[in-house]
């Protein structure tokens, strides 16, 4: 693969509900920051993808309210596409465009406010209408079911996972952008209400408003004008069965997409070899769980969600391509909790019930 | 390096009004076995699945997950695109970057519909701002009539016009078997239909359909192992400008006239005219078989209606367009844009049957939707420089 960077990235402050802001407010938020951190002007940029969901949005076609707020009609257009999914997935696609050769920058973007719908109601749109839609099963429902099974199997307790829960918002305290930045206690976890057994309210990451984007550009262009470009790897996504038709303890879809980034970007033995790891955990069974998958079950528990991760702040469709963002700002040194002098960052990112897709961003400073 | 990168098969379902038998997944099946058998292809072959749809007309969230039994996507790279209209041809162009990035050799694109199961203007309704737009001039009927209203004006244009370029793409069908409309109609049959949204009558429109297409992508390491003449991709461009109806330019279609620009630039071609062997174009309803032909740079302003009078545009005219009948003969919504590559495709392939235009050196398809927005992509029988 032909080297590309990460050369500007931006995120919005993610809160419970954004009353003042649109979905195009968001992401000319993030658009022109993440420009800005690139030192870039838009018209140097080269084309854009923007990722996001109609579902949440309540709009078809939900990425023409935002085209305008990306770039979209600048200087006679821009070539654009779009999506669904989480941002890391389309920054996979935003990858490709330059690889194609045909450009030497792209955009992405990735926004949501799930204040303004019902992500239950959403997420229950997931399931066969036929077969599955009336058992009332949602992406909570679902990841309990999942947590069941990988607890029962790994003889793990609800305290072990609260324990995730404590390190996560102890960690997302010092980042800026967290929608949770409070200390709590594995006791406050576990009193804290069901959801669904044996998820509790602060198993699981709040559910958040808001935007990410990042610019990934060529070599020649990522030399010539970046001082600090954080270099791609390895990537790879892989997608698996629905979750009726897989054993939920484990992630086939999710070694596979590991073992193939890792094979781009020549590691053997990943504990060793990654410094520091952002993962989208949604709940706090799915760290252990992605870990294991990730090879990096035994990874020390300071370089793992140095941001406190999903658990401190969750934006659907934005959460994947946030762990690209916390992971470059490691390599830059800019990060909230930094992990010492890292040379190569993992982000993961999943999409769907259970995590039903994964992606897998290995990045690096050199 | 960047590779070169070929259609090399394709699958289209029977596409109907009405597709009782099969579900969305069943549908997405049926195209993707095609496209496989077409090719010779096994499910083990295939690097990677892109899939688009619009989601709010079968109110399935996540469709490339939902379809992962039929789409041959289980446990390889899957990627959902949806841009409204313009899905198709979205992944048509996305199929294209993905195996010139060198990530995948062999690289299945499926797009489908049920419109059956939709609201179909309801939902598109929702795609319009919910405080300026969606009260007043919203849905895709009635932003498209004031389009014609203003062509009319500006040029004289009559319903007749439009009426004779409906007419063409109808007759045209008769000779695609996976057509879903495939009755001859007349001027008078389209004049005298049902009034829809002044001046765009029912026969002016394009039907609603349930189907689906798949079409299989490979870079020049595999192409023409599969497919001995494959469709080469010479050039894509994509321009969604608009996010309010209220900004759009009418006259002419901006986003097909820049798209077109980038597209023959890229490709080399200067007298599209004389250069392109055929055109499958997402023209929606009649008006659009005219103005924006003018907007492809093939006609001056106003001088369309002359080109669809004199037969140019027809089967052994001088540059056919929509030799499958088009979209005013079959519209599965998400796949429309990705059968227009299809087709193209079987034209450089010299593999389209009662339809083939003859020689086909050079092709090229449009995609539509959102808030006037083009796709576009040209297809030539040489492997590119």
């Amino acid at each position: 693969m032909e080297r590309v960077a990460v050369i500007g990235v931006a995120q919005t402050v993610f809160e419970a509900r954004k009353e003042a802001e649109t979905y195009a407010d968001l992401v000319y938020e993030v658009a022109d920051q993440a420009l800005k951190d690139a030192g870039m002007d838009i018209s140097e940029l080269g084309n854009i993808v923007t990722a996001s969901n109609d579902f949440l949005d309540g709009r078809t076609i939900s990425s023409m309210a935002v085209g305008d707020a990306a770039g979209a009609a600048f200087g006679g257009g821009l070539n654009i596409s779009t999506v669904e999914g989480d941002g890391a997935f389309a920054a996979f696609y935003g990858l490709s465009r330059i690889l194609s050769g045909g450009y030497s920058t792209t955009l992405v973007t990735a926004h949501s406010k799930s204040s303004e719908g019902n992500p239950l109601l959403i997420s229950n749109a997931c399931f066969d209408p036929v077969y599955e839609r009336a058992l009332g099963l949602d992406f909570i429902s679902a990841a309990a079911l999942q947590a069941r099974v990988y607890m029962e199997r790994r003889g793990l307790s609800e305290r072990d996972l609260a324990e995730v829960v404590r390190l996560n918002r102890a960690k997302g305290v010092l980042n800026p952008h967290a929608q949770v930045r409070r200390e709590i206690s594995i006791s406050e976890v576990l009193a804290s209400k069901p959801l669904a057994p044996p998820i509790r309210e602060l198993d699981a990451g709040p559910l958040s408003d808001g935007a990410a984007a990042v610019i990934l550009a060529g070599e020649d262009f990522a030399r010539r004008r970046c001082s600090n470009p954080v270099w791609i790897e390895g990537v790879s996504l892989c997608a698996d069965a629905r979750m009726t038709d897989r054993q939920l303890w484990e992630s086939a879809a999710l070694r596979k997409a590991a073992q193939a980034a890792y094979g781009m970007a020549g590691i053997a033995n990943p504990s060793d070899e990654i410094d520091v790891a952002e993962i989208y955990a949604a709940f706090s069974y799915q760290e252990p769980l992605w870990l294991e998958e990730l090879g990096l079950g035994a990874m020390d528990k300071s370089r793992v969600n140095p941001s406190g991760g999903c658990l401190c702040a969750h934006a659907l469709v934005s959460a994947g391509l946030v762990r690209v963002i916390e992971a470059v700002l490691q390599l830059r040194g800019k990060a909230a909790n930094p992990a010492p002098e890292p040379r190569r960052a993992l982000a993961h990112a999943q999409s769907g019930i259970c995590g039903q897709s994964h992606c897998v961003w290995i990045l690096g400073k050199n | 390096m960047a590779k070169r990168v070929a259609i090399v098969a394709t699958g289209q379902t029977e596409h109907a009004a009405n597709r009782w038998d099969a579900t969305g997944g069943e549908l997405i099946g049926e195209a993707v076995r095609r496209a496989l058998e077409d090719g010779g292809l096994r499910r083990e072959d295939i690097d990677g699945v892109i899939v688009g749809n619009m989601d709010h007309f079968e109110g399935i969230n996540g469709v490339e997950h939902w379809s992962i039994d039929a789409n041959g996507g289980l446990l390889k790279p899957v990627l959902k695109l949806t841009t409204g209209g313009t899905t198709g041809s979205t992944l048509a162009v996305a199929g294209y970057h993905l195996v010139a990035s060198g990530l995948f050799e062999r690289l299945l694109v499926v797009g489908w519909e049920k419109n059956s199961e939709s609201d179909t203007t309801g939902a598109i309704t929702t795609a319009f701002d919910p405080v300026w737009d969606r009260l007043v001039f919203a849905g895709a009927v009635s932003g498209l009539a004031v389009e014609a209203s203003v062509y009319m004006r500006r040029f004289g244009v009559t319903e007749k016009d439009a009426a004779r370029a409906a007419v063409r793409d109808r007759r045209h069908a008769l000779n695609n078997p996976h057509a879903h409309l495939r009755k001859e109609i007349s001027v008078s049959h389209v004049l005298d239909s049902p009034m829809l949204a002044d001046p765009i009558k029912a026969l002016d429109m394009c039907p609603r359909s349930d189907g689906a297409c798949a079409v299989v992508y490979a870079s020049e390491d595999a192409a023409e192992k599969i497919c001995p003449r494959p469709a080469w991709i010479l050039a894509t461009a994509t321009r969604h400008l608009y996010s309010y109806l209220g900004d759009v330019q009418l006259y002419p279609l901006k986003s097909l006239e820049a798209a077109s620009g980038e597209a023959y630039r890229k490709a080399g071609i200067r007298e599209p005219r004389k250069e392109i062997d055929v055109m499958e174009l997402y023209t929606p309803y009649s008006f659009a078989n005219l103005s924006w032909m003018e907007a492809l740079g093939l006609a001056g302003p106003g001088q369309a209606a002359r080109l669809i009078w004199d037969g140019a545009t027809d089967m052994g005219g001088e540059l056919p367009v929509n030799p499958s009948g088009g979209v005013l003969s079959t519209n599965p919504i998400g796949a429309t844009g990705l059968i227009r590559a299809a087709e193209c495709a079987l034209q450089i392939m010299g593999r389209a049957g009662a339809r083939q235009v003859p020689d086909v050196q050079v092709a090229l398809s449009t995609g539509f939707g959102g808030c006037m927005w083009s796709d576009l992509l040209i297809y030539g029988r040489h492997k590119p420089a």
